[in-house]
């Protein structure tokens, strides 16, 4: 598996990022047994899959800790660095998907999908399995990539995982974070039509293509997952990169009863939402809210027009394709043998030109239709964290409000003679008085830790915009400069 | 005020051919005749053409003159040609197709309603694309227009013909309505009738090999042409389609850019301007496309079916001298009527043998014609091509340098 998009990452930053001065673990340096879990899931990879991948694993579990023990020690201002990567299952370098995509789809990908996963699927409803190539990827390594190759190597696990188990994973993340205002990455959306397309065994280009859309989609999800610092050290977070076996997420099926009352949840939240009048005294909220409602709008629309742009340019190679064959047949009957000549080149050419638009539309879709869409999800992910302020800020102010009617209740009962109901109000006036301090904490624990997700998402947004949007210019010129050089040959024929 | 757009127009003649650019001598009579459509205007839903003649041949009044036709004079014309039995050997310059404004109209009218869903800048920026469209279909239909004349004054006998003066000369309306209904109805009908005809025609085998291959050859390349013409308009469509997105890509980013206050905004504002300039790079090269090879296979498509009109009547020619020839024959057996069968045998002959002269001489020419004007519009189109892509490729690499720089 270190076929998979091994090259020098370039985007080696984000492990800083990542650190945020928090050690993951304790300190490797001990004894082995107090190694964190993950080193020991990559004994776990050598019975997961197929057995391709055993070979890589072949070497001593012993020796795999002893080395990490002795990198840790001989580098240690890199320590810290070391720790938050090498035990976690880090990410896989910020490669562009297109580079990824090609190994995967051609090599395992196809295996498990069509062999044992097939299978699965039968049994199942609503999953699929994907392998997730994760390795740890040193930073500080890069410049000695060499000799790290090893350790780089047997930091590398695989785990195997359902569709369903991404949402549960979700689901999880979404119910522990959201509502004290971590941004939570949303999970690519579940799609009725095109599994049952891939159920029934189409193996046509459409099932294809859903397929890899949605094995990117999953790739995407989790790096994003991984690269915030809080979830990454979340417990489930890490079961699901590493475990062999995970418990079936049972509610996640998309007409399940928990999907219906997950459905039923989020229209009384809307409601709500609309009845909830908050005084904002912080001027940053507000003006972030409205940021980002702008943002989702032109996101939307610049979404639409990518993907309609995807189309057409899929729709100019067919048409190219067909017209290339007409010249050619046009050519065969011009009787002048020079123009006969000349339609057949002309011919030739566009066929080129077809296969370049294609290349094209895929690159357009993958890598900017997507960001796009995983942006306008990620918006709705940011305005929950909004909305859960605005809940949270209600629920203090809902507290506070009874308190005072207790209060003014327990003014009242001082002047009748019942010293129990005093007593109980007086008790009851305690509790709510704990609870409204305890509303107020919340609050303004929700808005800073708001502050903070919002600064990094920003941060996150304006790096994945740009090295995306760089990406995508420079597929645009390599397609350009295929194109000038199939135009220019032409005439060199001529 | 129409000249300029010529030069971007189609050229489907040889440049001996072409009106406007050469002057045309008559080496027999010594005579110039020149025409060309000096200005055109586009009412709600009627063009009106102002051709414009120079000649020096002594049947015009004066030497210089211009007249203003509407299609469907131009239309009257060419069906007096057709018409004519004079003109049967030759092959019959198409008629130009109707003037279509139809599509970009609706687009306009869309366009105004949906005013209020965007912004004012889209709103300019798509209404002066949508102009431009419509100004790149009416210098088309003017350019069909007047290539119709340029051939038939180019032609030596149809150049000479008198409803062709008369077209040229009588500055007033020549009342020539467009055909009504029932008019319509007898033409399908005639049309019916025609390639049924035209199919038990074709079947007789022709003694000349010149015009056998002729035959089998314009009948495959006729619908080759026709094919190739289909394909090449969706290609350029969908070639339109993409230009029209980056066009709105383009907006969005720049509305994005002017919102972001992050260190985004450069970006996209830039980005927004590389894809605004890329959109008119990519919208030029569709509509090269669209005159220089779309144009040019229409034009022959209709060509071709000139030609395969021209072989036609030959054939039919042909098989009434055949049946002349039987029914003197039996005449001649039975010893009635001969006289009346000898003359008619005679003129049959005449007929068949004048077309038969004449059309090969044409579709010699028509070879001759065709291939200068594929060469020549696809070399031109190469060349465009190749000039657009290089530019395309520097404004990509020039941005994309500016925003590495930057990051």
């Amino acid at each position: 598996m270190a076929d998979t998009a091994r090259d020098a990452p370039p985007e080696q930053t984000d492990f800083h990022e990542l650190e945020d001065g928090e050690e993951l673990f304790p300190e490797p340096a001990t004894t082995q047994e107090s190694q964190p879990a993950s080193l020991a899931a990559e004994d776990i990879s050598t019975n997961s899959n197929g057995p391709k991948q055993d070979s890589l694993f072949d070497d001593d579990p012993e020796d795999l800790f002893a080395e990490a023990t002795e990198e840790v020690s001989l580098d240690s201002p890199e320590r810290d660095v070391l720790l938050s990567d090498g035990p976690s299952p880090a990410i896989t370098p910020i490669t562009p998907p297109t580079s990824v995509i090609t190994p995967r789809i051609g090599h395992t990908h196809d295996d498990m999908f069509t062999h044992s996963s097939f299978d699965e699927i039968e049994e199942e409803e609503g999953g699929d399995s994907f392998d997730i190539h994760i390795s740890v990827s040193d930073p500080e390594k890069v410049g000695e990539y060499m000799t790290s190759m090893s350790l780089f190597k047997r930091n590398e696990f695989a785990v195997k995982r359902r569709f369903s188990d991404f949402l549960g994973l979700h689901s999880k993340l979404a119910s522990k974070y959201l509502h004290i205002g971590y941004i939570v990455p949303p999970a690519p959306e579940k799609s009725i039509v095109g599994m049952t397309k891939v159920k029934v065994g189409k193996e046509d280009q459409s099932s294809n293509e859903f397929v890899e859309k949605r094995r990117s989609a999953l790739e995407r999800y989790l790096m994003r997952t991984v690269k915030h610092p809080i979830l990454l050290k979340d417990p489930d977070v890490l079961q699901f990169l590493e475990s062999s076996e995970l418990p079936r997420a049972v509610s996640t099926q998309a007409l399940s009863s928990a999907g219906l009352l997950r459905m039923v949840n989020k229209a009384a939240d809307a409601v709500n939402k609309m009845t909830i009048k908050m005084n904002e005294s912080d001027a940053w909220f507000e003006e972030k809210q409205q940021h980002f409602e702008n943002l989702d709008v032109q996101l939307r629309k610049l979404h639409t027009s990518v993907e309609s742009l995807v189309c057409h340019r899929k729709e100019l190679s067919v048409n190219t394709a067909q017209f290339a064959k007409s010249a050619a047949m046009l050519g065969n009957s011009e009787d002048h043998t020079a123009l006969s000549r000349a339609l057949s080149q002309l011919a030739e050419v566009e066929e080129k030109i077809d296969q370049l638009h294609q290349d094209q539309a895929n690159a357009d879709f993958y890598l900017f239709s997507e960001l796009l869409g995983d942006y306008v999800r990620l918006l709705t992910a940011v305005k929950g964290v909004f909305d859960h302020r605005m809940k949270t800020w209600q629920k203090w102010q809902d507290s506070q409000m009874l308190l005072q009617k207790k209060r003014e209740a327990e003014a009242k009962l001082q002047f009748t003679n019942k010293p129990d109901k005093l007593q109980q109000a007086k008790d009851e006036i305690k509790e709510l008085e704990g609870k409204v301090q305890q509303g107020e904490r919340d609050f303004e624990q929700i808005s800073k830790t708001i502050r903070k997700e919002v600064s990094r998402f920003e941060k996150e947004r304006v790096k994945d915009f740009k090295t995306i949007i760089i990406k995508y210019l420079e597929s645009l010129v390599q397609t350009q400069q295929q194109v000038n050089k199939t135009v220019s040959d032409i005439f060199h024929h001529n | 005020m129409m000249q300029e757009g010529l030069d971007d127009g189609p050229d489907f003649l040889s440049e001996e051919d072409r009106g406007p650019r050469a002057v045309n001598v008559d080496l027999q009579t010594d005579a110039m005749l020149q025409v060309d459509i000096s200005d055109a205007l586009s009412e709600r839903d009627k063009v009106k053409f102002t051709v414009h003649t120079k000649s020096t041949l002594p049947n015009f009044k004066q030497n210089e003159f211009s007249v203003v036709r509407q299609h469907e004079e131009f239309i009257w014309l060419h069906d007096s040609f057709v018409e004519n039995e004079e003109y049967a050997g030759y092959i019959i310059p198409p008629a130009p197709p109707r003037p279509d404004f139809d599509a970009s109209r609706e687009k306009l009218q869309k366009l105004g309603e949906g005013e209020g869903s965007m912004t004012k800048e889209e709103f300019t920026k798509m209404k002066q694309e949508l102009e431009a469209e419509y100004l790149a279909i009416f210098k088309k239909t003017v350019a069909m227009h007047e290539v119709f004349l340029c051939r038939v004054a180019a032609h030596p006998v149809l150049r000479k013909d008198l409803n062709f003066h008369v077209f040229l000369e009588y500055n007033q309306d020549l009342s020539v309505r467009g055909k009504n209904k029932k008019e319509k109805l007898e033409d399908f009908f005639k049309n019916v009738v025609k390639s049924a005809d035209g199919v038990l025609v074709a079947g007789v085998k022709d003694v000349d090999d010149f015009f056998e291959h002729e035959k089998t050859f314009l009948l495959e390349y006729h619908n080759r042409v026709k094919d190739a013409s289909a394909k090449s308009d969706r290609m350029i469509r969908s070639h339109k389609n993409a230009a029209d997105d980056i066009n709105r890509i383009a907006s969005s980013l720049y509305t994005l850019g002017t919102q972001d206050s992050t260190d985004l905004c450069k970006f996209f504002l830039k980005v927004s301007e590389l894809f605004e300039k890329t959109r008119k790079i990519e919208a030029r090269i569709a509509a090269d496309e669209d005159l220089k090879l779309a144009d040019l296979l229409k034009y022959y498509l209709r060509e071709s079916q000139a030609a395969k009109d021209l072989l036609y009547r030959r054939s039919r020619a042909l098989v009434d001298y055949e049946n002349a020839n039987k029914a003197l024959d039996k005449a001649r057996a039975k010893n009635r009527d001969v006289l009346q069968a000898e003359t008619s045998q005679q003129l049959c002959c005449h007929k068949f043998e004048k077309i038969s002269e004449s059309a090969k001489q044409e579709l010699i020419d028509f070879k001759t014609r065709r291939v200068a004007a594929f060469r020549k519009n696809l070399v031109e189109l190469a060349e465009l091509e190749l000039k657009h892509a290089k530019g395309n490729l520097q404004l990509l690499q020039g941005c994309l340098g500016i925003l590495k720089g930057n990051t």
